[in-house]
């Protein structure tokens, strides 16, 4: 552990040189374009590639095509730039190609309001390209947080070959405070394997350990096809329902199967909680202040807080629902995880939103004075 | 460089992919052929090319050509192809696109790939049209002819892609025929040798939508019409103005295309650029 004096854009830069990324292809947008200054400094001095490009949709390509010669790659954008991406990064998540997406919530929807938080993007992270596919969303509520989730995020994305996003808001993004990083080693840096197969055997797209298959580097030798169309072990397209079916099946399964690599969260004052907060990135924060605050009220509050927002821990919320009273999903948007959560909670416990989407962090007074009401039977389900 | 007269161009081909999705008289295969003959002659080990496509018929192709191959998204191959070459700057890096691929939904990844002047060799396929999704205008098709989605002919002016792209600042521009094979192979030679941006533009021909809905017969016909049509660069201007497939009867303007190397120059490479730094700069300052 050291501490340091840090911003969360720049602990997601050091977290991505620590975690290894060789290249870094991107396109300025407020709140994130700290991230891209930091790695244009940093990168070449550890033999690094840079490169500010035309638009979002090249930055994600680059970053893929870089990937696929070897070299762990990162974008960074907000909301405007996201949704540029989503196209690349359905890509990504058919042909299995490892890059980590940080994407800075600022307000939306459109140009909305480019340097406020908003916590508007988590849906859009996991359903926002089209088609059937599964993501690996993260999402840090410190600037520590960032550093770590950021490493981590790099060691998902090779062990199971997918793009994995790094979801934060600009508070989290802009917050300069007092850091204790973890050291890279309690951490484990994860590098991609190697096929080891003679060249005519391998199969980018078989059914490897833990479902993945080793992913060659371009020039390496081994000679394969990667493609967005629907396609079989090979990676030749196909239009043959069986393949296509045991394609989409493998896809699913290899972030279910493992989901208690990939799932995190952190649970405060949960034991006797007769109400649950459930809170992620900056909200959480001032969820905790409001479950203390609460409790010297004498009611017994906790605060329920993934780091995982996809796949969402729900056999967790659903454990909570099944022992709390009701549950308030605190977070700065119209409502979006406050459904994910109805879901989870499975009618066992009523859930309610403590939502905010005016370009302003919600404060501690305001979570706690929805968790008055609440307990005293005045809230409205779901809002 | 190998010098045999006959190429041996059957081994770089996915047989196991084939049949392939090219309709009958289609110009692309010929472009292919020509292609893999120009990476034989040079004698480029075939584990270091690699072949980006972005959508298309033309991109459908980088999937039969027995190297590593990447059929990306529409109009993105030249961003995929720059991350590709950045990251590993010893392979030979090509990239197959379409002209509504190169020319509208990636036309500004292809100004900016020239502009950077990074090595890769671009063959942008034009022939008038969208071919995969059933025949609609594309930013080549020349003005009067008709589409399926200009069924009462094109009001729009098309791109002479050539000009564009030396205005970019390509450091290589040329045109190639799919009815000119042989000179076809020699640019492309020329082009992936030099270093730098290199963009060829090679007419091809779709005889399914654009030689149907124009009346301009099947392939056969529509690749001579392309000879009668475009001149060699050494050779004087004729007094026609390329249509690809037009008819001898058409109507014609006063200036016909060229094919051939239209511009060269030396300018530095970007991947070679960022390695160049990368080396200046390791082990400085903090990390």
């Amino acid at each position: 552990m050291t501490a340091t004096l840090l911003q969360g854009n720049q602990a997601c830069v050091r977290g991505a040189i620590d975690a290894g990324c060789r290249f870094f292809a991107g396109y300025p947008i407020t709140p994130s374009s700290e991230i891209m200054e930091g790695m244009a400094t940093m990168l070449p001095r550890v033999g690094g590639v840079f490169i500010q490009m035309e638009d979002e949709m090249a930055s994600l390509a680059a970053v893929m095509g870089a990937s696929l010669a070897g070299r762990k790659g990162m974008t960074a954008t907000s909301g405007p730039g996201f949704s540029l991406m989503q196209e690349h990064i359905g890509y990504g998540a058919f042909a299995e190609i490892p890059c980590v997406i940080v994407d800075v919530m600022r307000g939306g929807p459109s140009t909305g309001l480019p340097t406020s938080p908003s916590q508007g993007d988590v849906m859009q992270a996991r359903w926002g390209t089209h088609g059937d596919h599964p993501i690996i969303v993260l999402a840090p509520a410190s600037v520590a947080e960032v550093y770590e989730l950021t490493v981590r995020a790099f060691n998902l994305s090779e062990r199971y070959r997918t793009p994995v996003i790094l979801l934060y808001d600009e508070v989290i993004g802009h917050v300069r405070e007092r850091a204790e990083l973890p050291s890279l080693e309690s951490l484990g840096v994860v590098e991609r394997p190697q096929p080891n197969c003679p060249t005519e055997a391998y199969r980018p797209y078989g059914d490897g350990a833990q479902r993945v298959a080793p992913l060659a580097d371009f020039g390496s030798g081994y000679r394969y096809h990667v493609t967005g169309l629907a396609h079989d072990e090979r990676g030749y397209p196909t239009q043959d329902p069986r393949v296509i079916a045991r394609l989409h099946e493998r896809l699913h399964a290899k972030l279910q199967d493992g989901r208690a690599e990939i799932v995190s969260y952190e649970g405060e004052e949960l034991d006797d909680a007769e109400v649950v907060i459930v809170a992620y990135g900056v909200s959480a924060r001032a969820a905790r202040r409001a479950v203390s605050e609460a409790r010297r009220q004498g009611l017994r509050a906790g605060l329920f807080r993934p780091r995982t927002l996809w796949p969402f821990p729900d056999a967790e919320v659903n454990v909570l629902a099944r022992s709390a009273r009701a549950l308030v999903v605190a977070e700065m948007n119209m409502g979006q995880i406050v459904y994910e959560v109805e879901r989870c909670a499975r009618g066992q416990a009523p859930v309610f939103g403590c939502l905010r989407a005016d370009g302003q962090p919600l404060t501690p007074d305001e979570i706690l004075a929805r968790l008055v009401e609440v307990r005293a039977g005045e809230a409205e389900v779901s809002r | 460089m190998n010098t045999a007269a006959r190429a041996d161009y059957r081994r770089y081909l996915r047989l196991d992919m084939m049949p392939h999705i090219l309709c009958p008289g289609c110009g692309h295969g010929i472009v292919l052929q020509a292609m893999l003959r120009a990476i034989w002659r040079l004698g480029l080990p075939q584990d270091q090319v690699a072949v980006v496509g972005g959508i298309g018929c033309s991109s459908r192709m980088v999937g039969y050509v027995d190297f590593c191959t990447l059929h990306t998204t529409h109009g993105r191959a030249l961003p995929f192809a720059t991350g590709l070459k950045l990251a590993r700057p010893e392979l030979t890096v090509l990239a197959i696109v379409g002209d509504g691929d190169g020319l509208a939904i990636g036309g500004n990844h292809l100004i900016h790939a020239a502009r950077r002047n990074i090595d890769v060799t671009c063959l942008l396929l034009n022939n008038a049209i969208y071919g995969m999704t059933g025949g609609q205008v594309a930013p080549t098709t020349p003005t009067e002819m008709v589409s399926a989605t200009t069924p009462g002919g094109a009001l729009e002016p098309s791109f002479d892609s050539c000009k564009l792209l030396e205005a970019a600042g390509a450091s290589f521009v040329a045109r190639g025929l799919s009815s000119a094979p042989i000179d076809l192979e020699a640019l492309i030679v020329q082009g992936i040798q030099h270093q730098g941006f290199s963009f060829l533009e090679v007419l091809s021909d779709c005889p399914t939508y654009y030689g149907r809905y124009n009346r301009l017969g099947e392939g056969p016909e529509m690749l001579q019409a392309q000879r009668r049509h475009v001149d060699w660069v050494a050779a004087p201007l004729a007094d026609k103005a390329f249509v690809p497939g037009f008819a001898d009867t058409a109507a014609v303007a006063d200036v016909a295309l060229q094919y051939g190397v239209l511009h060269r120059e030396t300018r530095p490479e970007l991947s070679e650029q960022v390695h160049r730094l990368i080396a200046a700069s390791v082990g400085e300052g903090p990390t």
